[in-house]
């Protein structure tokens, strides 16, 4: 399969993210990903249904939704790791770069497309250890080291450990944990980082330090978010899609989503009346 | 009170006082056996045991030089043969197969491990012995190697299906094949809990006397190589606690001591091993 000739894609390839604000705003904006059309199942249980969005380039796009809308799931194909399940299988296009991801291979497509977990999953091994052990297994000769204070310091963590690199990466805090597992993500330079609720185990301070950190990212990588918390949403986004039940209800600037969402389900989300 | 509530509170306390007993009893056995043991043995064991050949009947003293020698010769290369093929099997069956082909291979390691060591021997005889017309050491490694492969499988399945999903994932979605990941991540996780199997697997094997029988035999000077019988303690606990002689019984007492020394250190080794390196904490 190969690339489908839209590039160039804006916001707007939702059918409800068709207002005149989202042209105006997308129009400046490149896709760094563009899904289009991607439905996704387990065994015979449908969980995405005809899903289209965009993943803007150095921008932070976030997924809300509430509990099963399927949205862990759809960040999930964004690096095919839905193919640890066996029972899983999807149809539709997933473009990164306008090379369609499915067809190429997984391994190097993760370590463009890296990904972030719920609940932070260090190693057993050292903090450096940690951080040193994407570029390595992908062939890295370079300076390591440089590569892992780099890491660190794009993660916020490198005034904390630079110390102790040597320690074992758990007698960091869940919070540290959590900042290290994306200094392991950023050191083999991913064009795309995904994060799966990265906050959703920690406490308010050092999920307030992840969202600071996510908003200077920005600037080198492009990011995207799924999380249940709309708050943290409009903190930190620039875009905003919003599932229910498997379906892409609206996909919109977060702002326009939260002051003027184009679908009163949008609306009835994001003033708590239900979710 | 009720007749009901005190029959409860007699049944309460009696069924209590069982298990200590039984509890009790079964300390008291492994304490009675260590004991006898060390006793005996201690008394029996001097520095010629170690260093000295088997002196013929009659003659009072020698040791058993060539026991301990032969016993760790077997153990190395029972190892060689076990581990990697437990270890590796163990590997495909966490990560590879499907499952129903780990449920018949989990279900034939159970059975294999099942299986009497005598008849363990008497395979590896009919295998490695009489094809060449001749006991060695090699065909006593050969059983013994048999008797260690299930144990490695089994424990190295279980300690690799405990480690984390998340760690995996983690893994992954760094660019890390399936190879990667288990080389890198899933076995390094779990290595210290495999090493410990594999040394406790080893400190069974060493007490084995059946399989040796009738492969490795025995051998009352120096196994003159790998294609050789060779003496070995447990074969040697055997032969001397069955003659007619006391100095024989008293040098019997000092090779059980020995093995339980190996076996004692072989544990210690393995919890060393366990406290030390980084565990994935249980969450």
């Amino acid at each position: 399969m190969q690339a489908s000739p839209n590039q160039g894609i804006s916001v707007n390839i939702t059918p409800t993210a068709g207002t005149s604000a989202a042209k105006d705003h997308g129009a400046a904006v490149a896709m760094r990903m563009t899904i289009s059309k991607l439905n996704f199942f387990y065994g015979t249980k449908q969980i995405l249904f005809e899903i289209s969005m965009g993943i803007a380039d150095k921008r932070v796009t976030a997924l809300i939704g509430p509990s099963g809308c399927g949205k862990s799931t759809l960040l999930r194909t964004l690096n095919r790791m839905h193919e640890t399940v066996n029972t899983s299988r999807l149809h539709g296009e997933i473009l990164l770069d306008q090379q369609n991801i499915l067809a190429q291979d997984v391994t190097s497509l993760r370590r463009r497309v890296g990904m972030v977990f719920q609940r932070p999953n260090p190693f057993p091994k050292s903090i450096f250890e940690n951080v040193a052990y994407g570029p390595r297994i992908n062939g890295f000769k370079g300076p390591i080291a440089e590569v892992v204070e780099k890491s660190l310091r794009h993660a916020a963590l490198w005034e904390e450990v630079k110390d102790h690199l040597h320690k074992s990466a758990y007698e960091l805090s869940g919070g540290q944990q959590q900042r290290l597992c994306i200094a392991r993500a950023l050191a083999v330079e991913p064009e795309v980082l995904l994060l799966d609720e990265p906050c959703s185990a920690l406490d308010p301070i050092s999920t307030a330090k992840i969202e600071e950190l996510l908003v200077d990212l920005k600037s080198i990588t492009t990011i995207a978010i799924v999380t249940h918390n709309m708050q943290q949403a409009a903190r930190v986004s620039d875009f905003t899609a919003f599932l229910l039940t498997g379906q892409m209800i609206e996909f919109s600037p977060t702002p326009q989503l939260f002051t003027t969402p184009g679908d009163p389900r949008t609306e009835a989300y994001i003033t708590g009346r239900f979710g | 009170m009720s007749l009901r509530l005190r029959w409860r509170k007699f049944l309460s306390n009696f069924m209590l006082t069982m298990t200590g007993v039984c509890a009790f009893v079964s300390v008291a056995i492994l304490f009675l056996i260590l004991g006898y043991l060390v006793y005996n043995g201690g008394t029996s064991i001097n520095w010629a045991f170690f260093t000295q050949l088997p002196k013929p009947v009659g003659e009072v003293g020698g040791g058993m030089a060539n026991a301990i020698v032969g016993s760790a010769k077997l153990l190395l290369a029972a190892s060689l043969i076990g581990v990697p093929i437990g270890f590796l099997g163990g590997i495909y069956l966490a990560e590879f197969s499907g499952a129903k082909v780990a449920s018949v291979v989990r279900y034939s390691a159970d059975l294999m491990n099942g299986v009497p060591s005598i008849v363990i021997g008497i395979f590896a005889y009919s295998l490695a012995v009489k094809p060449f017309k001749q006991f060695s050491t090699l065909a006593g490694a050969f059983a013994l190697g048999l008797m260690m492969i299930p144990i490695t499988l089994r424990s190295t399945e279980e300690f690799l299906g405990a480690v984390p999903r998340m760690l995996r994932e983690g893994a992954m979605a760094l660019g890390a094949s399936k190879w990667k990941t288990i080389s890198t991540v899933i076995v390094p996780a779990a290595y210290r809990g495999i090493l410990t199997a594999i040394l406790l697997a080893l400190a069974r094997v060493a007490g084995e006397t059946a399989p040796l029988l009738f492969t490795s035999l025995g051998n009352l000077y120096w196994s003159r190589g790998w294609s050789q019988p060779t003496a070995s303690l447990p074969v040697m606990i055997y032969n001397y606690a069955q003659s007619p002689y006391e100095d024989w019984h008293r040098q019997a007492w000092a090779a059980g001591l020995v093995l339980l020394g190996l076996i004692l250190i072989i544990n210690i080794l393995a919890r060393t091993i366990l406290s030390r390196g980084i565990a994935v904490p249980r969450s």
